[in-house]
């Protein structure tokens, strides 16, 4: 029987419980005699907590308990840990200022933690929030990325007396001074990458519960890798063993980032869980989400690139300011270095390049990994500044690219990455032949004769995904190991249970993962299935996240399976009389070659844990593999843009009239699944550009958008839909040849609309979100000008 | 200050006790446990709490429970047949691939239901300007306008 599902676009597995509503999402938990919990939180962007008075709460109908900053600090609870450390130019460690879990003394965004309120019920706890008591003096904020590292800028921590975390270089900046110094043309830009707040429909969520009879710990958390939340947690944090544990992330309803970090709440519902003994359940309300959840992205950048007089790059020179928010989060600092800086060859052959990255520290959230994380800021320099330089030197946008793509491979970029392989005009080429390039002088001119403007942009984004080889990752700071396990079980009857250390919070694993073990076991897709997110049942996992799960995770799988092939080879060579180095195994069956001798993968499952005619000389019994997979590279997804917007002059309105995505993701296991991915990636991307933006007030750090009503998602009559194609390299370092497609969407879309917007404009640019107001003004001062 | 609540949801009559302030939503999830209704957000903009009342979706994170007395509600968990047969428009976002993480996923199915019923074949533009309602952070949209207008077709 074969059985070959990969490239198939199969119906997902998972989609039925979603679709009937038995889905179990953590705040779906209901434990027996659980609490409530609310956190009590800053209303103030910087003060100093003067007092805290609880006795009046603690008396009101339903409390339970009642925690603060003294109490975790008498009970020795540590602070949040960052994953990830970044030396600066000096060559001294980034600072590292303590990211408690409740406050210490201060506050110093709106939304820190003030208090844990635990109640009989949610509306109990809430209301006893509000008899709490805290004297603050409020200090003055600073909130601007730009003004963070000001003279005279109020101070966060003391141990960061100018607010700056680190200054990091990559790059031979001599050479790229030098490149300068001859290039016939320079072309500049100077721009802010917009803040984000990420919004996953599902809101943080988390429920600890304690058992006296064994001194164990459950939390259930929705997060995208709960094996590196229970590590942090019990490692660093709360000193707990490891082994008494356990972390369940069940269905998690979406992450894009936010629910890979070890939050302040997840640590206090645990911790507080054994001091009442009774399970604490919290769930964020949607405006906790918007204090309190990591955001993205926020830079201040001055790029300019070198180019000679034929239009070949020379240089590049990137200085960046990047706001950490007021603490560090899990890894909030390799965003705006490792994953930015090494970007910034983008597709190009661009020989020397220079990017310094100064990181601050400001009175706003935390600031963390978002859907691409240090990518799309990183494609947005690149081609932001590429279309530009095209204008100026009056070239074709596609065709200043392409004189430019790299073309050999490997490709070692001068900014440490070695691409392994691509093909760049490829997709660039099938990107315009869906765009129908042809057409679009009649296409302007249809929409001049209609009174709108419009704008074409490109944008040919390349990603490093498939985070990463351990070895090269803790050379450049990392604290953790980023391989990935799998477990392959067989039972008896020849069914499959499989156990990943990934994460599906809507990726669809449970289908595309079996797709992988069917085929390669010749079993039927329902013969397999995939269990992840929980400690207890999975050996480890580093999770998902960076596009990781089918290169990593799906690869750890392919090395179990390898495993289990093997075994099963050596049974079958026993019962078949034959030498193991003549079994092979396809199609479902290990054979003899060249014989018609041979065993049913299910017959051989049945031996090996009924070895009654079994080579027990050589072999255990049973059929359960594992295997941990450390990538040897970076995969490095690909592809090229291209929108086509008309903007109403009058209105500032920018309709977004056609989008081509070509995207060359290695070999593809499900194309429906892999197309989903592109869409929402896409939608997000298209959101950065168009719509979304935090605000926090300049004078008092109060966040202004705080509500879905002030900080606009986008919604389904704000985008298109899309043509999306793909063009096929596979990579070359795993067995599967996949490059992974989660964030591609939201690395290349911001570039490629703004690029649209600015050219119908005819402006240089303009700050995102190209929002009605922001085009309206950008038309207005361009009239002016 | 406790109040009594009765309704039918799903066909069957259920009543339960509840504060004052006690909303729609939360009667649905803590009281009947019926957790495929889901809270996405707290200003009414996200609609994955949507369910059927009296026939129209409605956003049940924006009205209280006593709001409901006497009212005939359908969730996401009343849609499927009692043999599990799946409702065509969640068929047809399984077919198109319409949901991801599956969280807004509920409160999508209950909105286009309602969509359907009030535009029996709508276009593009319709459905997507009559999902403003409902916000989905996964798919972009795409194959949800896709599984609507195929349901549409079927319904």
């Amino acid at each position: 029987m074969s059985t070959n599902l990969i490239g198939q676009a199969v119906k997902r597995r998972e989609d039925y419980r979603f679709l009937t509503g038995a889905g179990q999402y953590t705040d779906d938990v209901q434990l027996a005699n659980q609490t409530y919990a609310y956190f009590l939180r800053s209303p103030h962007a910087h003060a100093k907590i003067k007092a805290i008075r609880k006795d009046k709460a603690m008396k009101a109908p339903g409390v339970v308990a009642i925690f603060t900053g003294d109490d975790v600090a008498n009970a020795k609870v540590g602070g949040l840990p960052c994953g990830w450390l970044i030396t600066d130019v000096n060559g001294q460690p980034m600072k590292e200022p303590p990211h408690p879990v409740l406050a210490q003394g201060k506050v110093r965004y709106v939304g820190d933690h003030v208090a844990i309120v635990i109640a009989e019920s949610y509306a109990q706890a809430k209301d006893a929030a509000e008899l709490v008591e805290v004297d603050y003096e409020v200090l003055p904020a600073v909130v601007d990325v730009a003004d963070a590292a000001e003279k005279g800028a109020p101070v966060l921590h003391d141990i960061a007396p100018d607010n700056t975390c680190y200054v990091w270089a990559l790059g031979d900046k001599a050479a790229v001074d030098k490149a300068f110094a001859s290039a016939a043309h320079v072309t500049t830009l100077e721009f802010v990458n917009n803040r984000l707040i990420p919004n996953a429909i599902e809101p943080r969520a988390a429920t600890g519960s304690f058992s006296r009879a064994d001194d164990s710990y459950t939390l259930y958390v929705a997060s995208q890798n709960p094996h590196v939340e229970r590590l942090l947690m019990t490692a660093f944090v709360l000193g707990l063993p490891e082994h008494k544990v356990r972390v369940v992330a069940p269905d998690v309803g979406g992450g894009f980032g936010s629910k890979i970090y070890l939050y302040a709440e997840d640590v206090v519902v645990t911790w507080a869980s054994k001091q009442v003994n009774r399970p604490v359940k919290w769930t964020a309300e949607r405006s906790e989400s918007f204090q309190s959840d990591a955001h993205g992205r926020d830079h201040l950048t001055k790029a300019e690139l070198a180019l000679d007089k034929n239009g070949k790059f020379l240089a590049l020179r990137v200085h960046t300011t990047a706001n950490m928010g007021a603490y560090l989060s899990t890894f909030a600092s390799c965003i705006p270095t490792i994953l930015y800086a090494t970007l910034l060859a983008g597709q190009y052959t661009t020989p020397v390049i220079y990017c310094e990255v100064k990181a601050v520290f400001t009175n706003t959230a935390p600031v963390d990994a978002y859907r691409g994380a240090g990518r799309p800021e990183a494609t947005y320099v690149v081609e932001r500044i590429v279309e530009t330089a095209a204008r100026e030197l009056k070239m074709d946008p596609a065709e200043l690219r392409r004189k430019n793509f790299i073309t050999q491979f490997p490709y070692q970029t001068p900014v440490a990455l070695l691409y392994d392989t691509g093909n760049y005009d490829a997709t660039l080429t099938e990107a315009q032949k869906l765009a129908d390039v042809e057409g679009y002088a009649a296409r302007k001119k249809a929409s001049e004769a209609k009174g709108k403007l419009r704008g074409r942009g490109y944008a040919c984004y390349i990603e490093a995904c498939g985070i990463a080889p351990s070895a090269v990752a803790g050379s450049l700071g990392a604290r953790a190991g980023l391989f990935e396990a799998g477990e392959v079980r067989v039972h008896p009857t020849g069914k499959v249970t499989v156990f990943t250390g990934s994460h599906s919070h809507g990726q669809g694993h449970e289908t595309t993962f079996a797709q992988v073990v069917a085929s390669r076991f010749g079993i039927p897709l329902e013969d397999v299935d995939i269990v992840h997110g929980d400690t207890s049942k999975i050996l480890f996992g580093m999770g998902t996240y960076g596009s990781r799960s089918i290169a990593v995770g799906g690869t750890a799988i392919v090395k179990a399976m390898d495993k289990v092939v093997n075994k099963g080879r050596k049974i079958a060579a026993h019962l078949l009389e034959a030498a193991e180095s003549d079994v092979e195994f396809k199609d479902g069956f290990f054979q003899i070659a060249g014989t018609d001798k041979k065993k049913a993968f299910a017959e051989i499952a049945l031996t090996a844990y009924v070895p009654h005619n079994y080579p027990h000389d050589k072999l255990e019994p049973g059929l359960n593999e594992n295997a941990f997979y450390d990538p040897t590279n970076f995969t490095f997804p690909a592809g090229s843009y291209i929108c086509e917007v008309e903007v109403g002059p009058e209105t500032g309105q920018v309709k977004i009239d056609k989008w081509v995505a070509v995207d060359d993701f290695g070999k593809i296991i499900n194309p429906m699944i892999v197309e989903g991915q592109v869409h929402g990636g896409l939608v997000q991307g298209i959101g950065q550009a168009l719509t979304e933006s935090c605000r926090y007030d300049k004078a008092t750090g109060q966040l202004l958008t705080g509500t879905m009503l002030d900080y606009s998602l986008p919604r389904a009559d704000e985008v298109p839909s899309f043509v999306v194609g793909t063009k096929e390299t596979p990579c070359t370092h795993n067995p599967l040849g996949v490059k992974g497609c989660g964030e591609a969407g939201a690395i290349g879309a911001p570039a490629a609309l703004m690029n649209a917007i600015t050219d119908a404009l005819g402006i240089k640019d303009m700050p995102m979100p190209a929002s009605p107001q922001n085009v309206w003004s950008a038309l207005r001062t361009k009239e002016a000008a | 200050m406790t109040v009594r609540v009765s309704m039918t949801v799903n066909g069957k009559t259920v009543s339960g006790d509840v504060e004052e302030r006690t909303l729609l939503v939360e009667f649905i999830r803590n009281n009947l446990r019926l957790t495929g209704t889901h809270v996405g957000c707290d200003t009414a903009q996200c609609g994955a709490c949507t369910i059927h009342m009296n026939g129209r979706a409605v956003k049940s994170c924006n009205m209280l429970a006593m709001q409901a007395e006497g009212a005939q509600l359908t969730t996401i968990e009343g849609v499927a047949k009692a043999d599990g047969t799946l409702h065509p428009m969640q068929e047809a976002f399984r077919e198109h691939h319409g949901l991801q993480c599956g969280f807004c996923t509920p409160g999508m199915i209950m909105s286009a239901i309602d969509l359907v019923k009030v535009h029996p074949q709508p276009d593009e533009q319709t459905i997507r300007a009559e999902l403003d309602g409902n916000l989905c952070r996964c798919t972009g949209y795409h194959n949800i306008v896709k599984a609507i207008k195929a349901a549409a077709a079927k319904m």
